[in-house]
């Protein structure tokens, strides 16, 4: 079973219609979306949800105000700033206790978080694991890491090729968590400054964890300059520029009745994007 | 006055807001470059850096000569950033958050600190505006230290503004935290609204007031306007789908540059801020 995880450094570039396409046209494979604090792979795929999951994660401080004798050092040692007038503040509350420990009057205890939730699906293009953070909660990598783990055990037991994931923007904790241990990185960007910028911070990551990298540029006629300018950039570091998809109001048209685009329209960006996932899983077969 | 700018959505245009309003203020603005992960600003304004400091997180270090391997370090850490085994502590300063517990609670008063660099805080300046902005290292995956560091150069005085990243998990809500407004930038698509309503859930959570900027307008999606009805958040500015827009943000060029007309609907924006902040505070009082 091969894994592809699809990231981008920077917003808003692509990564969710693609997988969504990919979702379409690749057989056997189990979806994921591990960007799970703005999920929206599930707007495209229509999952009916077979299972939720509580995911608890994380602790939060709680003061027993008739225990408090006001004595100040639980604010004093608290490095988050997370004690403010000895109210805690559970937004800033890193769940490291170190407040209960110093309690004179163990007035403080800490309570799990219940950080968010977990679903595994059924989608007419087969099975999706995907989540939901709480609110203002933290530990969104272990979120992801539990995504991932549930997709991996449900490919194993299905027989299935592929692993399709749908990873967060960025470059910190959840995008590690989504890339570490997969065999390939499908970057998408585009040709602006920011795009391009940032694709080459996410490049980093990639080559930090050994994660062998593919690039795709979206929107390429936006800037052909810049696009030819990543393409210069994607020989020097070895990276092969494997699409470039055109703008197209398409795209925005599909998304907004709900389907991948490629089931939308059979040319022009699909026809792109059909070739890409080809290219992808020929790159798998090599891994 | 403290502005922060968030979307849920990446790529909906936080940036380019940021960066028009701050140079439409012109004067007695600073410009907070919250996403750390991917920090951008820097590619519009191209600021001059004056001062760069790296971000540490204090980890353990365990002097062996007083450590008596009692265990009460590995206890006492959340994070399982320290093991003690017969005869050996094992420290993993990528797991540890820096919270001291380990270093206070020692009987023996055998772990002390020392910094462990995850990132960089720079400040300088573009043209009047005071620029600040944070980077993670590559590879290192908590941003929040650094966007706490990024945020404790905030200047009271002035108007600070602050771009943060995307999604509403902790880089968001540290960026955004103790702001007086925050500014939503989402797109008229499904994708822009349901994000975007994650996003709100997110700004009521933590007792901030906020308003909508709709970036890319124009088509037939008109959810988004249904939704800031519904919700009674005020819709604050629209800018079209665009493709010159997009051409200048892809060269680099800021709205108000390549646009010079835009100037004046950044401050009308910045004026509607005011008066949504004025009539919450009646609202409450």
């Amino acid at each position: 079973m091969k894994e592809i995880v699809v990231l981008s450094g920077k917003g808003g570039t692509g990564k969710t219609t693609i997988v969504a396409s990919f979702a379409a046209l690749a057989k056997n494979k189990v979806l994921c979306d591990c960007d799970v604090d703005a999920a929206d792979l599930h707007l495209l795929l229509k999952p009916k949800r077979k299972e939720t999951h509580e995911f608890r994660s994380g602790q939060t401080a709680i003061i027993a105000e008739k225990l408090c004798t006001r004595c100040g050092l639980c604010e004093q040692v608290c490095r988050f700033g997370a004690i403010r007038g000895l109210k805690v503040d559970a937004t800033a509350c890193e769940g490291c206790g170190f407040c209960t420990h110093v309690c004179p009057e163990n007035a403080i205890t800490m309570e799990e978080n219940l950080a968010g939730h977990w679903f595994v699906s059924d989608t007419k293009y087969g099975p999706l694991v995907h989540a939901r953070l709480g609110i203002a909660q933290e530990n969104s990598g272990k979120l992801v890491n539990v995504v991932r783990q549930n997709a991996r055990s449900i490919g194993k037991k299905e027989g299935l090729e592929y692993i399709i994931t749908d990873g967060p923007p960025g470059i910190g904790c959840p995008v590690i968590s989504s890339l570490s241990g997969a065999n390939l990185a499908l970057l998408i960007t585009e040709p602006t400054l920011s795009g391009m910028h940032d694709l080459e911070r996410v490049i980093g990551v990639c080559r930090h964890f050994g994660v062998p990298a593919l690039v795709c540029i979206n929107k390429c006629d936006l800037n052909e300059k810049n696009t030819d300018r990543i393409g210069g950039f994607c020989r020097e570091q070895r990276i092969e520029v494997i699409s470039q998809i055109p703008f197209d109001n398409v795209v925005t048209e599909a998304l907004v009745d709900g389907v991948p685009v490629v089931e939308y329209s059979r040319n022009g960006v699909a026809h792109e994007i059909e070739a890409m996932w080809h290219r992808v899983s020929q790159a798998l077969g090599k891994e | 006055m403290i502005i922060s700018i968030a979307s849920g959505k990446g790529g909906t245009g936080k940036t380019l807001v940021a960066t028009s309003l701050a140079l439409s203020l012109g004067k007695q603005v600073q410009i907070l470059d919250c996403d750390v992960e991917e920090p951008n600003v820097h590619v519009l304004l191209r600021p001059t850096i004056v001062e760069s400091k790296p971000v540490c997180i204090p980890v353990p270090i365990v002097d062996k000569a007083k450590c008596n391997y009692c265990g009460k370090c590995a206890q006492v850490c959340a994070y399982k950033a320290i093991a003690v085994l017969p005869e050996i502590v094992l420290v993993f300063p990528e797991l540890c958050h820096g919270c001291g517990a380990c270093s206070y609670l020692c009987p023996e008063k055998a772990i002390s600190e020392e910094g462990r660099e995850i990132g960089v805080v720079e400040t300088g300046r573009c043209g009047e505006i005071d620029f600040v902005q944070g980077r993670l290292n590559i590879g290192e995956a908590m941003a929040p230290p650094v966007i706490r560091e990024v945020k404790q150069l905030v200047n009271r005085k002035k108007t600070a503004i602050i771009d943060a990243s995307p999604g509403t998990s902790c880089p968001v809500v540290e960026a955004v935290r103790d702001s007086d407004f925050c500014l939503l930038v989402t797109e008229p698509t499904p994708f822009g609204l349901h994000d975007l309503s994650l996003a709100v859930d997110m700004v009521k959570a933590l007792g901030i007031s906020c308003g909508i900027v709709l970036n890319r307008a124009g088509g037939t999606y008109s959810k988004v306007e249904e939704y800031c009805l519904e919700q009674n958040i005020p819709l604050l500015m629209k800018i079209p789908l665009d493709m010159e827009i997009a051409r200048l943000y892809s060269k680099g060029i800021t709205l108000v540059k390549g646009m010079p007309e835009w100037r004046e609907k950044f401050l009308e924006l910045f004026h509607n801020i005011e008066q949504t902040l004025t009539v919450n505070k009646r609202v409450r009082t």
